[in-house]
This record gives C-alpha cells, structure tokens and sequence, in this order.
C-alpha cells in the first residue's frame, strides 16, 4: 500500500503539471495576441449605428473587468487562476446573462457520455479483433476485418463523420441526424427520453468507433503475434488447454498493460475527435459549444471551454493512471 | 539505401501500393502548376456544372474549376504538411535523443514534458489561437504552433531507440575517444533513428493534414488560400449538398482520403521493415 501511496503522489504530480502548462498555455496565447479582444468586441457591438462616446468607454471598463484584462500582466496572470480554480468565467457574451459555466455544465454531460461509450466500444472491441487476428494468422475473416479497420483508421474524424451524415442523412435517412434527443421531449429518465437519447448517439459513436478501432486493432495484433512465440504459451498449447484460456489468461492478460497505455497517451487525441464530430451532428456537447462560441466571438466561453477541456483530459487520464498498479503491480516499483 | 526501397517495393505490398497512391497524389499537386486559372479568381468558368468535357470534375458555384481548384489545394495541403512534420521533427528529434542519452534527471523532466504535451488536447488549443488571431492567422504560425504541439509521441519513439543506443560499445568508445555528446548524437546516433523517423514522418503529415482539414472546414483557418479544408468549407457555405453539387465536395474529399491512406501505409510498412521480428512474422522473404 505504501509503494502504491508513493506512485499515486507522483501520478498526481504529472497531473498537476498538465493542468498548470496546459492552463499557462491559454494564458499565454489569450495575451500574446496582437488583437485587442475588448476592441473586438466594441467594434462588433457598435458597428451598427452611432453610441455616445461615454457608453462606449463604459462598454470598455466593463468588458475589461469582464474578460480580466484589468491591472497589469502579473495581477491578470494571478486573476486568471482565480477564475480557474473557482471555475467561474463571468457571464457568456453570446448567451448574456447566462454564467459561462452554466453553459459548459450543461454541455458537459453528453461530451462525458459519448466519450465514455465510444471510447470503451472501441477499446474493447478494438483489442478483442486485435487479439484473435494475431492469434489465429490464417483467418481470412479477420485480415478481412482488419483491412477494413485499418483503412479507415488514417481518414481525420471530420470526414468520417461527414461521410456518414451524408450517407444516413441523404442517401438512406434512418437515423437522426442532429441534436441530442428529440426536440421538445420532456427530459429525465423516462423510457422515451433515453432511447431516443440512444438513438440520437447512433451516428456520433460510429464515427468515432470506426475510425478508432483501427489503432487498437493494429497494436494488440502485433502484441499477441509477438507473445504467441513466447515459450509459456507454446508450452500451454503443447500440454493441452484450451485456445480461449491461453488467448484470455495467458496471451491478452499480458498485453493489456502497453494497451491500457496506449489509451491514456491517446485521450487527448480521443477527446479532439469527439469534440469534432459532435460538431458535425449538432450534438449538444462541448463541441458544437465551442465552435458556436468562436463564431459568435464570445470570448470567455471560449476561455472557459479550453480550460474546462484541459482540466477534464487530464483527470480522466490520471483515473487510468491510478488502475494501472492493478493491473501490472511492477509500475509501482519503476522510478 | 536505394536496395532497401526498391527491396521494400518488390515485397512489401503496402508499401508498393502507399508509393502508388502517393505518386497519384503528388502528381495531381505538380499538375497545378500549369493550370489555366489562378487559384484566387472566380467566375473564370461557368457554375454548377457536373463533371463533364472540359470540366472533368466538374465546376463548383463560386466558377472555378474543380479538378485545377483541387490541383492548388492538394498542393498547399501537402506543402502544409510537410512543414508541420520537418518544423515537428527538429524538436521531436532534439528532446527524443537528448533525453534518451542523458538519462537520470534530465530524462525524466523532459518526459514528463513529453506527458504533458501528449496529454493535453490539442484542438481546444488551437482553436483558442485562431480567435485571438483571427484575420492574422497565416499558414506559417499556424504550423509553428502546431510544430510546437505535436512533436511529443514521436519524440518518445525516438527516446526509446536512443535509450537502446546508449548502453552499445560504439557510443561508449565514442565518449571514451572524447565526442562530445552533440557529435555522438548526430554522427552515431542518427543514422540508427532515422527509419523511425521516416515512419513518424508520415504519421506526422497525416496528423497535421488531418487537423487543418478540420481547422479549415469549421473556417478556422485563412479561407482564402485554397486547401482542401478550405474547398469542402466553402462547398459547405454555399450548401453544396443541398443545391445537388455533390462533386465539389466527393472529389476533395476523395483526394485527401487516398493521401492519408497512402501515407498511412508507407508509415505501417516502414515500421514492419524496422522490426525485423515483424518481417518474419509476416512469412516474408
């Protein structure tokens, strides 16, 4: 227990510092710019008639309080965390009065929700085809699938996504399209509410889920084709146990470590996509969030958006820091 | 090095196909430099024309060709990428094998900078910088930062190797001959640890391809130099699909699949090459 108390504080050392980089990164590009946002802003809001010249230098106070631009660099620098660390980014521009973090909250559940069921389906799925085509070599059923697979693996989510809402949009409408649920249906946890929810999620999870399988698939097969040279498994083919227990204890037990890995180190690059394609399907989540936000120059949103992205990456990533003990007991050990 | 490609090309199918693809590619990039029209005029041919003589690709509703449109924004689409990846492998290259030939504490900060960056989600990022950039955005700072934000996979690939290198007698007659460590780095090292790198190359590539295609069809990017980002965003804008002229869109689209799966497979191919175990694996000669 004590080793684990040891690998858990230097678990959340690394995560400490991917907040603090990640959050002084956004510091770093909001007040580097040579674009002045409030000058932004007031230009936006004025250019559609004359404003006295006092209501537009109230405008300037108010919006300099507003996005903290107030004081110099080493007070706004001290502000800003402030603002993190309480997670409240004033009101939202776009959506005035509402508080930014209104708007992210509500957003949030369903970027948590289509991450999580995408994420584990492809996972799972992914290094379940992975190991039984590096397993059994001469299934043309598997190369097939794994052709299939890894095809689309390179295409960026976007086109992915794209193709698919033309496909089942256009040419073969069975599927919504857009939205999270259906429009004007009372909310909670009814039995018409949540299966439209599913049904609405069809599309997002397959976009992600077919050009994620491909990863894993590629990387548990060349795992499992590595392991079955191993002597233990020739030795345990050789004495008679069955295929399914070598392939479950023996073979995937092991190459469930680098996997577990390989999925913490691609969180990142998961949540991008997501956030991506709930863009194209309107799907109400973080994504369509953030590009709304962008369009319509609501400048805390944004602000909020990505610290709120960052803050969320990296606590799902230290939650499968904190497995992995569990799962190969020699992490505790390392240094 | 040539008897290595060419060997590669006689029996490594997924290579011989990448080159074929990528070949394709690039020859539809030099294409535009003998096309008829600029890439910045409109209205040169008439609009919403299916694909037919002399329009084999058809013309989009703003008048422009789509097949010389689609020569330009292959182009800048590749050229981007390049950039991206030669900006993206100095780092990588740089902290990869300094910090697998230093070890100890250096090592261990710059990988829990590797970490960070690896963690940290990149196209939140990115779009922040593009709204405090707006209209002075230019394709050059937009790949110095992502040069800057992607490098931090590929150095750990590279850190690996590097960690391998170092416990060789080579490198410990070279420290013993007194190299400094800069020279053993690049005049030992290097050679081992570039295949890895030509493979991360083209992952690399396709990783920046692929996020100015999404940077660009949200309009995140300078939509005025044609990429294909920028094709399907304003195919998008006049609602290509609605209006029937799917073409605008199918052929971009099409394109820029065929490089990344070209890409996709000379980086996979490259890599089985590296690992010899893979090689055998595989039943090949």
């Amino acid at each position: 227990m004590h080793s684990y108390a040891r690998y858990l504080l230097r678990r959340l050392g690394q995560f400490a510092l991917v907040v603090f980089i990640g959050i002084n990164l956004s510091f770093v590009i909001t007040h580097s710019t040579p674009i002045d946002p409030v000058e932004q802003t007031i230009s936006a809001a004025t250019s559609f008639g004359s404003t006295s010249p006092e209501a537009i230098a109230m405008m300037r106070q108010s919006l300099r309080e507003l996005y903290g631009l107030q004081g110099g660099i080493g007070e706004q620098y001290l502000a800003f965390w402030k603002r993190v660390a309480v997670f409240d980014f004033g009101p939202s521009l776009s959506a005035f009065p509402t508080p930014v973090s209104d708007l992210i909250w509500r957003a949030l559940p369903w970027t948590a929700g289509l991450l999580f069921v995408s994420t584990t389906i492809t996972w799972v799925v992914g290094n379940l085809l992975g190991g039984l085509a590096g397993y059994l070599r001469d299934s043309r059923a598997l190369r097939f699938a794994g052709v299939l697979v890894m095809g689309f693996h390179p295409i960026p989510y976007y086109i992915v996504a794209f193709v698919l809402l033309i496909v089942f949009g256009y040419l073969w409408p069975v599927l919504p399209i857009t939205g999270g649920a259906q429009m004007n249906m009372a909310r909670g946890f009814n039995t018409s509410f949540v299966l439209s929810v599913l049904q609405h999620s069809i599309l997002p999870v397959l976009s992600l889920v077919m050009v994620g399988l491909g990863g894993w698939f590629m990387g548990m097969r060349s795992l499992v084709s590595n392991i079955v040279n191993e002597d233990y498994v020739v030795y345990a083919e050789l004495g008679g146990v069955a295929p399914s227990k070598i392939l479950g204890a023996y073979v995937m037990r092991n190459t469930l470590v680098p996997q577990v890995t390989g999925l913490a180190m691609s969180l990142g690059g998961i949540f991008n996509g997501a956030i991506i394609t709930e863009q194209v399907f309107g799907y109400p989540g973080i994504g369509s969030l953030l590009v709304d936000a962008v369009h319509a120059g609501d400048y805390s949103l944004v602000l909020g958006l990505t610290s709120v992205s960052i803050v969320a990456v990296s606590v799902a990533v230290l939650l499968i820091d904190m497995l992995y003990p569990f799962l190969d007991p020699r992490v505790k050990l390392a240094n | 090095m040539w008897k290595v490609l060419r060997d590669l090309l006689r029996h490594n199918r997924g290579f011989a196909i990448g080159v074929a693809l990528l070949s394709f590619v690039l020859a539809i990039a030099l294409l535009s430099f003998v096309s008829p029209y600029s890439p910045l005029d409109s209205y040169v041919v008439p609009p919403d024309l299916p694909p037919c003589w002399p329009y084999v690709l058809g013309t989009t509703s703003r008048g422009q060709d789509v097949f010389w449109t689609l020569t330009f924004a292959i182009r800048n689409t590749l050229l981007f990428g390049f950039l991206v990846a030669l900006l993206s492998r100095l780092l990588s290259l740089t902290i990869g094998l300094v910090a697998g030939y230093a070890g100890g504490v250096v090592d261990r900060a710059l990988m829990s900078l590797n970490d960070t960056f690896i963690v940290i989600p990149l196209f939140p990022i990115l779009v922040l910088f593009y709204f405090v950039m707006r209209d002075r955005m230019s394709w050059v700072s937009l790949a110095l930062v992502m040069a800057c934000l992607g490098w931090a996979y590929d150095a750990r690939l590279i850190r690996s190797v590097a960690m391998s290198l170092r416990t060789r007698e080579f490198t410990e007659t070279g420290i013993f001959s007194g190299m400094s460590m800069p020279r053993i780095l690049v005049e030992e090292h290097l050679p081992y640890v570039l295949p890895i790198v030509f493979s991360t190359t083209m992952n690399n590539i396709n990783w920046s391809i692929g996020l100015e295609v999404t940077l660009s069809v949200l309009g995140f990017t300078d939509i005025n130099t044609p990429t294909i980002g920028v094709m399907i965003y304003w195919a998008n804008q006049h609602t290509a699909l609605v209006a029937g002229i799917w073409w605008w869109i199918a052929f971009p689209v099409l394109l820029v699949v065929i490089t990344f799966i070209g890409l996709f497979l000379l980086a996979v191919s490259m890599n089985e090459f590296i690992d010899p175990r893979g090689r055998l694996g595989r039943g090949a000669p």
